[in-house]
């Protein structure tokens, strides 16, 4: 591991109207490691990952990568080429098949050929488990599990040194999810890549996380490696790992 | 400062500000959008194979719709122009008037409005709902510019195919035209057709053509634009869809106006 962290977030605030979101997030990860954030719904988990990927402009705070800020559209650029994202709700391009999909950095951002581009597709596909005979469906004709598969496909394609997941496994059947859980840590441990997942599933939580961090009321109110979950000796965690309705967090209605 | 503060004689001004301050953030906002197009149209990386598609799109399932309009057109105008002619025994100018009022006006301005409704609308919706979706999100995050990969190519398609439409357009008009003449008004057919040729000039069927690549600039930008700022689900894609439309047709007919204009003083 080495001590620049990958993605540093200081100070973010967010907010929409009258709606403070974010009000001051601080987090980091480095090299190798898998930062997992968990929180309630609609705590602002994804807001954080679009302000830190340039995709929302936080109201105040800063976005470090590589030790460097990112505020400018060429540093914002120069981080994505080197990123990859799985958005929460899958955003394949529902104009163009699977492969090309999966390919499409390869194919508009790097300049690899077709030909190639599909080879490689389908190798990436086949790492989330799903065959050659899906490479030439529209994302439409997929299940939710698998539109899911293929964006994560999709984000890992060009071997990007930090990758966003959000939400990964939900709507995943449990054997899939574990694979899905198995290539996160992969991407990680293998290819050194920096993590950072958002997931409701505990059992995800202990299977790629290096870190846990809660997001609560705007802030990450606990942080620390993941075996200490269980023992935090902090209300806020404790009640979200043991999935309690009764406790400091009210339930979002 | 809440509007209760503000003295009820005021309110009706405060409005009326509002308003044109709204009025010309929209404008700029346009003009910045539109700009960054119009860069993204004229530098590299041009993605060829989308601009094909939007082509095929935009230009080739159109057809049956300009068209239809234009036949009808033709033949409706050369009606007209034979009741109005025959008030001051000018009948036999029927060609040469429906040639005229094809090519420089209808042909262009009927077919923008056409595909105001078929091509602004589908772009806004189709943008919209990748909006919405979070696919332009995704185009970002792969390090691709909507500008150049989703919009720049549509606009391109815009401004290749509507002059063509409009050619196609300018023919069947007059063949409409043609129609009523030879069938309804008893004019003899080989003179209808020599009269429409030998009027027409080279600088009535350009400045139509002219007009069309504009209109089809247009007509894709506002798709683009409405979509790209579109929000808020499915009622926001239906809305972007609509003021697409709106906004589009409202353009073409005043950019006619000045491009018109415009033709008349350097004589084209
Ligand atoms: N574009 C936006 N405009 C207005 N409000 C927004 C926008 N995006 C998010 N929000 C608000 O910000 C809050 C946080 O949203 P976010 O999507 O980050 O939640 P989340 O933590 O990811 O929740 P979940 O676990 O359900 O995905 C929500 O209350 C949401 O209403
Ligand atoms: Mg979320």
């Amino acid at each position: 591991m080495s001590d620049t962290p990958v993605l540093e977030l200081r100070g973010l605030a967010k907010s929409f109207g009258a709606k403070h979101v974010l009000t001051g997030v601080d987090l980091s990860v480095r090299k190798g490691e898998s930062l997992v954030i968990v929180g309630g719904s609609g705590t602002g988990k994804s807001v954080t990952i679009k302000c830190a990927l340039g995709l929302m402009s936080p109201d105040s705070g800063e976005v470090l990568f590589d030790g460097k800020r990112v505020k400018s559209q060429k540093s914002i650029d120069g981080m994505r080429r080197r990123s990859g994202m799985l958005f929460q709700g899958g955003a394949l391009f529902d104009s163009l098949t699977v492969w090309e999909n999966v390919a499409f950095a390869l194919m508009y951002r790097d300049g690899v050929g077709r030909k190639e581009a599909r080879e490689r597709a389908i190798a990436s596909l086949s790492k989330v488990r799903l065959g050659k005979s899906v490479a030439s469906l529209r994302p439409a004709e997929l299940s939710g599990g698998m539109q899911k598969r293929v964006s994560l496909a999709r984000a890992i394609i060009a071997q990007p040194e930090l990758i966003f997941f959000d939400e990964p496994t939900t709507g995943l059947d449990p054997i899939t999810a574990d694979a899905v859980n198995d290539l996160i840590v992969e991407q990680v441990k293998a290819l050194g890549a920096a993590a950072v997942t958002i997931t409701h599933d505990m059992a995800s939580v202990r299977k790629i996380a290096d870190t846990v961090a809660m997001l609560h009321e705007g802030k990450i109110i606990w942080s620390g490696p993941v075996d200490q979950i269980d023992n935090s000796g902090n209300d806020f965690i404790d009640q979200f790992v043991h999935g309690r309705a009764e406790g400091p967090i009210q339930p979002a209605m | 400062m809440s509007s209760a503060e503000i003295p009820v004689v005021i309110r009706p001004f405060q409005m009326i500000g509002h308003s044109v301050l709204a009025a010309f953030r929209e404008v700029g906002r346009i003009t910045i959008f539109a700009l960054r197009v119009l860069i993204a149209c004229v530098t590299p990386v041009i993605y060829v194979r989308e601009v094909l598609r939007q082509c095929l799109k935009i230009g080739f399932f159109s057809l049956p719709v300009v068209g239809l309009t234009a036949v009808f057109i033709g033949a409706a105008l050369a009606l007209n122009i034979y009741t109005g002619g025959s008030r001051f025994n000018a009948e036999q100018f029927v060609p040469n008037i429906v040639v005229l009022g094809i090519t420089r006006e209808l042909g262009p301005v009927l077919a923008g409005l056409m595909l105001a409704g078929r091509v602004s609308a589908g772009i806004a919706a189709e943008i919209g709902a990748m909006r919405v979706t979070e696919q332009i999100d995704a185009l970002a995050t792969l390090s691709t510019k909507p500008h150049r990969y989703l919009y720049a190519p549509r606009v391109l398609a815009g401004i290749l195919t509507l002059p063509v439409l409009v050619l196609v357009a300018d023919i069947i008009g007059v063949m409409g035209g043609y129609l009523v003449g030879v069938g309804a008004l008893d004019f003899s057919g080989p003179s209808y057709l020599r009269n429409t040729w030998q009027f027409v000039t080279a600088g009535d069927i350009w400045s139509g053509v002219i007009k069309a690549a504009v209109f089809g600039m247009i007509i894709a930008m506002m798709g683009c634009y409405q979509g790209d700022r579109s929000k808020g689900g499915a009622g926001g894609v239906g809305r972007a869809a609509t003021l697409a439309v709106v906004g589009a047709a409202v353009l073409i007919l005043a950019t006619n106006y000045v491009l018109t204009s415009i033709f008349v003083q350097v004589g084209l």
